[in-house]
C-alpha cells in the first residue's frame, strides 16, 4: 500500500486539505480569504485608477477659465462618477480587501467565519461594479452628484437611465457590503487564537468590528432612499415630490443618515492599520492602547448623530442646527485621542523612517489638517458661508485622500512583502511618498482658497478673470504630480513583485501573529493553532522577559478543513469548527442577483423573474444539508 | 502529541446560539430591522410634514387589519410549537407546525392581497399611497421570503435531512418569522393604529 495521508508531513497534509484546484474553474470557486482579499485589493485599486483618470480629465478642463475640452454633460457624468468609485467602490473596499487577508492571519485560524459569504461578498462587489461602470458603454453614466438629491435625480428632471444604474446599482453593492460586515463581527467573535481576548486585538481589528456594525445601520437608509428613487421614476411613486405631499428632503435625511457613517466607515479601519504599524517603526507599543480602541469604538457610536451637518444650509430649525453642529464638534475628541496617542507613540519611540512610516506619518499630518476645516465647517456661521463651495472639497479630499489613500498604499508597503514574499523598493518608496504628499497638498490645499474667494464646487468651468485661473492651474500641477506619484508605486508594486528582496519571516520585527507565518503565507496559512498571551505575541522576550504565547506549537485539526472556535470575549476554546470549502454557489448567487437588477434597469419583467427563482435556486443549493452521518 | 489530547475533549461544530449560523440569522434580523426602521422613519417624516390631512384619504379600515395581525401571531405560536417539537424529538408535530404556520402565512398574503384591493388608492395617488403599498409590500416580501424558507425546510424535514440534533435550520426559519411578526406590529402600529392615536 502506498503510504496513507497520516504518514505525510504536517504541512502536506494540511496543504491537501486546503488547497483549491488549479485552473479557471478553481479559481471562480476558491473560498481562500486570502485569495479573496487579494482580489479585493487588486479590484478596488482598478477603481481608484480610474476615477483617479476621471478627477484629472476633470482637472485638465479647470486649468483654466472658458475652457471646451468637456461638455456640461461630460462634466456632470465625470463627477459624479469619481465620487461613486472612490467612495463606494474603491475606499470600503479597498478596507475589506486588508482585513479579508489579514484577519485570519493575525487571529491564528484558518480562514474566516463564511467561507463562502466572503467569496459572495466579493462577486457582489465586482458584479455592481461593473454594473455602474456599464453605465459608460451606453453613454448615460449617472450624473446628478455622488449624493444625488432629488428632486433632481427624478425622471421629470433627469429623464433616461442614468440614475437608474446609481439607484440599483448602490442597492446591489450594498448586498456586498453587509455580507461582509456580518462576516467580519461573526470571524472576530468566533474565530480568535485561544487567549486572544478582546483586549489583545490588533486595533485595526477595532477599527473594521467598529465600521462593521456601523454598516449593519448605516446600509439600510440607503438602500431605503434608492429604492424610494427607483420607485418614484419608474413606478410613479411620490416619496420626493413636494406637489404630492413627498419631500426632497426626506431624500437628503435617509442619504446622510448613511452618509456620515459611511465617511467613518471608509476611516477607521484605515486609523486602525496607522495604529499598528507605528508602534512597530517606533520600536514600541502604542501608547494609550485602550483610549485609541475606545476612541475608534465612539468615533463609529457618534457618527450617526452628526448627519444634519451636511444640511446646514436647507432651512432647518436653529435649534437642530445647534444640536447638530455641538455633535460635530464633540466628535473631535476621540479623532484628537488617536492623534495624540500617535504623536505621543512617535515621541517616545525610535522611529525607523522607513516608506510605510512616511505615509503614516504624512498621514497623521493631512489628517490634522482636514480635521481643522472640519471643525470650521461644523461652524453653523462658516458652513453657510462655504458650503458648496471648493473649500468643502478641500476639506473632504484632504480627509478621504488623506486618511484612506495613505494609509492604505504605506499599509501596502508594510504587509506586501507577507502577501507577495517579497520587499518593496524603499528607494523608490520614499520618490513616491514624497510625490504624493507634495502633490496633493498642491492639488488641494488651494481649493480652500478658492473656496473662500467664492468658487462653487460642480461648475464645469468658469469666467476669466474672477482671479481663479493661477489656483486652479496649480492645482492641476498637483493633481498629475500626484498622479506620479500613485503611478511610482504601480511601478514599484510591479517590479519589486518579481524581483524584490526576499522578505523572510517578519522583515519588519513586527509584534502580530500575522509576522509568525512564512511569506507569502501557506494556503493553511498556520500549521498549528497558536495559543496568545499578551497584546504583542511576537515581542514578549523584549517586553516581558520571555515568550508566553505558545506560537508554533498547538492543535493541527487536519480532519479535514478546521479551524478552533473560542468564545466572544476571553477567547477561551468551545469547539473545533468545520469550515466549508471551495464552491460555485456564491458565483452563480451573485450572477443571479446581476440578472435581477439587469433586470430592474431594463423593465425586462421576464430577467427580473428569472434572476429572482435563479436567487431561489441558488440560495437553497448552497444551503442544502449533507445526509447526516449513520446514527450520530 | 500532546496537542491532540487538548482538542479531543472540545466538540466539533457548535450548535444553538453559538453557532456561526444562529449568529449569521441574528444578524441578518438587526440589518433588516434596521431596514424596516428606515422605511417607518420615512412614513413619520412625510407626515410630519404634510401639508393637508394625514392620511390623506381618513383613517385606515381596520376590519381586515385587525384580523390578520392575529393571524400571523397565531402563526408565530404554531412555529414556536414546531419548533420546540424538533428539540423534544417529536418530528411529527414538527412537520404538522411547519405545514399549519405555512398555511396561515398563505392565509395572511391572501388576506392582504384582499384589502389592497379593496383600497380606493392606488400606488401613485400620493406620497402616502405610495409609502403604504411599499411598507406593507416589503413587509408582504419578507413574508413570502418566510414561507420559501419554511417550504424549504419541509422538505429536508420529509427526506431526513433535518434531525433532533441537526435543527439548526428550524431554529433559525423559526427565528425569521417571529422577526418578521414582530416587523408587522410595528409595521400595523405605525400604518394602522397610528392616525387613531391621533399621531399624523
Amino acid at each position: 500500500m502506498a503510504t496513507t495521508a497520516a504518514e505525510l508531513p504536517l504541512d502536506e497534509r494540511l496543504s491537501r486539505i486546503w488547497e483549491t484546484r488549479p485552473g479557471l474553474l478553481g479559481a471562480l470557486s476558491s473560498v481562500d480569504h486570502k485569495t479573496i482579499g487579494k482580489r479585493y485589493l487588486v479590484t478596488a485599486f482598478v477603481f481608484l485608477i480610474l476615477g483617479g483618470v476621471e478627477a484629472l480629465v476633470m482637472r485638465v478642463q479647470l486649468a483654466h477659465g472658458a475652457l471646451g475640452i468637456l461638455s456640461p454633460e461630460e462634466y456632470d457624468q465625470l463627477f459624479t462618477m469619481h465620487g461613486v468609485t472612490m467612495l463606494f467602490l474603491y475606499a470600503s473596499p479597498i478596507l475589506s480587501g486588508f482585513s479579508n487577508y489579514l484577519w485570519p492571519l493575525m487571529l491564528g485560524s484558518r480562514d474566516m467565519a463564511y467561507p463562502r459569504m466572503n467569496a459572495l461578498s466579493y462577486w457582489v462587489f465586482l458584479l455592481s461594479g461593473i454594473f455602474l461602470y456599464s453605465s459608460f458603454l451606453v453613454g448615460h453614466a449617472p450624473d446628478g452628484g455622488w449624493f444625488a438629491y432629488a428632486p433632481l435625480t427624478e425622471e421629470l428632471f433627469s429623464p433616461g437611465v442614468d440614475l437608474d444604474f446609481y439607484a440599483l446599482g448602490l442597492t446591489f453593492l450594498g448586498i456586498s457590503t453587509t455580507v461582509g460586515a456580518v462576516n467580519f463581527i461573526v470571524t472576530l467573535a468566533r474565530t480568535r487564537a485561544p487567549g486572544m481576548s478582546l483586549n489583545r486585538l490588533p486595533i485595526f481589528m477595532y477599527g473594521t468590528l467598529t465600521v462593521s456594525v456601523s454598516i449593519l445601520f448605516a446600509m439600510p437608509p440607503l438602500t431605503v432612499a434608492c429604492i424610494f428613487l427607483f420607485f418614484d421614476r419608474q413606478f410613479g411613486t411620490h416619496f420626493y415630490q413636494a406637489a404630492f405631499g413627498g419631500s426632497p428632503m426626506l431624500w437628503q435625511h435617509l442619504f446622510w443618515i448613511f452618509g456620515h457613517p459611511w465617511v467613518y466607515i471608509v476611516v477607521l479601519p484605515a486609523m486602525g492599520m496607522v495604529s499598528d504599524i507605528i508602534p512597530t517603526f517606533c520600536r514600541r507599543p502604542l501608547v494609550g492602547y485602550t483610549f485609541v480602541a475606545l476612541a475608534t469604538v465612539s468615533t463609529g457610536l457618534l457618527g450617526f448623530g452628526v448627519w444634519v451637518h451636511h444640511m446646514f444650509a436647507t432651512g432647518l430649525p436653529t435649534m437642530t442646527l445647534s444640536f447638530f453642529s455641538a455633535a460635530s464638534t464633540i466628535i473631535t475628541i476621540p479623532s484628537a485621542v488617536a492623534v495624540f496617542a500617535w504623536l505621543a507613540t512617535i515621541w517616545y519611540g525610535r522611529p525607523w523612517f522607513t516608506a510605510s512610516f512616511l505615509f503614516m506619518a504624512g498621514f497623521v499630518v493631512l489628517f490634522v489638517i482636514g480635521g481643522v476645516s472640519g471643525v470650521m465647517t461644523a461652524a453653523v456661521p462658516f458652513d453657510w458661508q462655504l458650503t458648496d463651495s471648493y473649500f468643502v472639497v478641500a476639506h473632504l479630499h484632504y480627509v478621504l485622500a488623506g486618511i484612506n489613500v495613505f494609509p492604505v498604499i504605506g499599509g501596502i508597503y508594510y504587509w506586501f512583502p507577507k502577501m507577495s514574499g517579497r520587499m518593496l523598493s524603499e528607494r523608490l518608496g520614499k520618490w513616491n511618498f514624497w510625490t504624493m504628499f507634495v502633490g496633493l497638498n498642491v492639488l488641494f490645499f488651494p481649493m480652500h482658497i478658492l473656496g473662500m474667494l467664492g468658487m462653487p464646487r460642480r461648475v464645469y468651468t468658469y469666467p476669466v478673470g474672477l482671479g481663479w485661473d493661477t489656483w486652479n492651474l496649480v492645482e492641476t500641477i498637483g493633481a498629475f504630480l500626484f498622479a506620479v506619484g500613485v503611478l511610482l508605486f504601480i511601478i514599484n508594486v510591479a517590479w519589486s513583485r518579481a524581483f524584490g528582496d526576499r522578505a523572510g519571516v517578519n522583515p519588519w520585527n513586527a509584534p502580530s501573529l500575522e509576522w509568525s507565518i512564512p511569506s507569502p503565507p501557506p494556503v493553511y496559512n498556520v500549521a498549528v493553532i497558536p495559543t496568545v498571551a499578551s497584546r504583542h505575541p511576537l515581542w514578549e522576550p523584549e517586553l516581558i522577559g520571555e515568550q508566553k504565547s505558545r506560537i508554533h506549537e498547538g492543535p493541527t485539526l487536519t480532519d479535514g478543513r478546521e479551524t478552533m472556535a473560542t468564545t466572544t470575549l476571553d477567547a477561551q476554546p468551545l469547539a473545533v469548527l468545520r469550515m466549508p470549502g471551495d464552491s460555485y454557489w456564491p458565483l452563480l448567487l451573485a450572477l443571479s442577483l446581476a440578472a435581477f437588477f439587469y433586470g430592474a434597469l431594463l423593465g425586462w419583467w421576464w430577467l427580473i423573474g428569472v434572476g429572482a427563482a435563479a436567487t431561489f435556486v441558488s440560495i437553497t443549493g448552497w444551503l442544502w444539508p449533507e445526509p447526516p452521518a449513520e446514527e450520530a | 502529541m500532546a496537542t491532540a489530547t487538548t482538542t479531543r475533549s472540545l466538540p466539533v461544530g457548535l450548535r444553538g446560539k453559538a453557532s456561526p449560523a444562529f449568529w449569521g440569522m441574528a444578524l441578518l434580523i438587526v440589518n433588516e430591522a434596521s431596514f424596516f426602521a428606515y422605511l417607518l422613519f420615512s412614513y413619520f417624516y412625510l407626515a410630519a410634514v404634510a401639508h393637508g390631512a394625514w392620511p390623506p384619504g381618513g383613517r385606515p379600515e381596520l376590519k381586515l387589519a385587525i384580523p390578520n395581525t392575529v393571524i400571523l401571531l397565531v402563526s408565530s405560536g404554531t412555529m414556536w410549537w414546531a419548533e420546540s417539537g424538533v428539540r423534544k424529538g417529536r418530528m411529527g408535530r414538527l412537520k404538522l407546525g411547519l405545514l399549519i404556520t405555512f398555511v396561515l402565512g398563505v392565509i395572511f398574503l391572501a388576506i392582504q392581497g384582499v384589502e389592497y384591493a379593496s383600497k380606493p388608492f392606488g400606488l401613485r395617488a400620493d406620497a402616502y399611497s405610495s409609502l403604504f403599498y411599499t411598507i406593507t409590500g416589503f413587509h408582504g416580501a419578507h413574508v413570502a421570503v418566510g414561507l420559501l424558507m419554511n417550504l424549504v425546510v419541509q422538505v429536508w424535514v420529509w427526506r431526513g435531512l433535518v434531525t433532533p440534533t441537526r435543527r439548526q435550520a428550524v431554529t433559525n426559519i423559526a427565528w425569521y418569522w417571529h422577526f418578521v411578526d414582530v416587523v408587522w406590529l410595528a409595521v400595523f402600529t405605525t400604518l394602522y393604529l397610528s392616525p387613531y392615536f391621533g399621531l399624523r
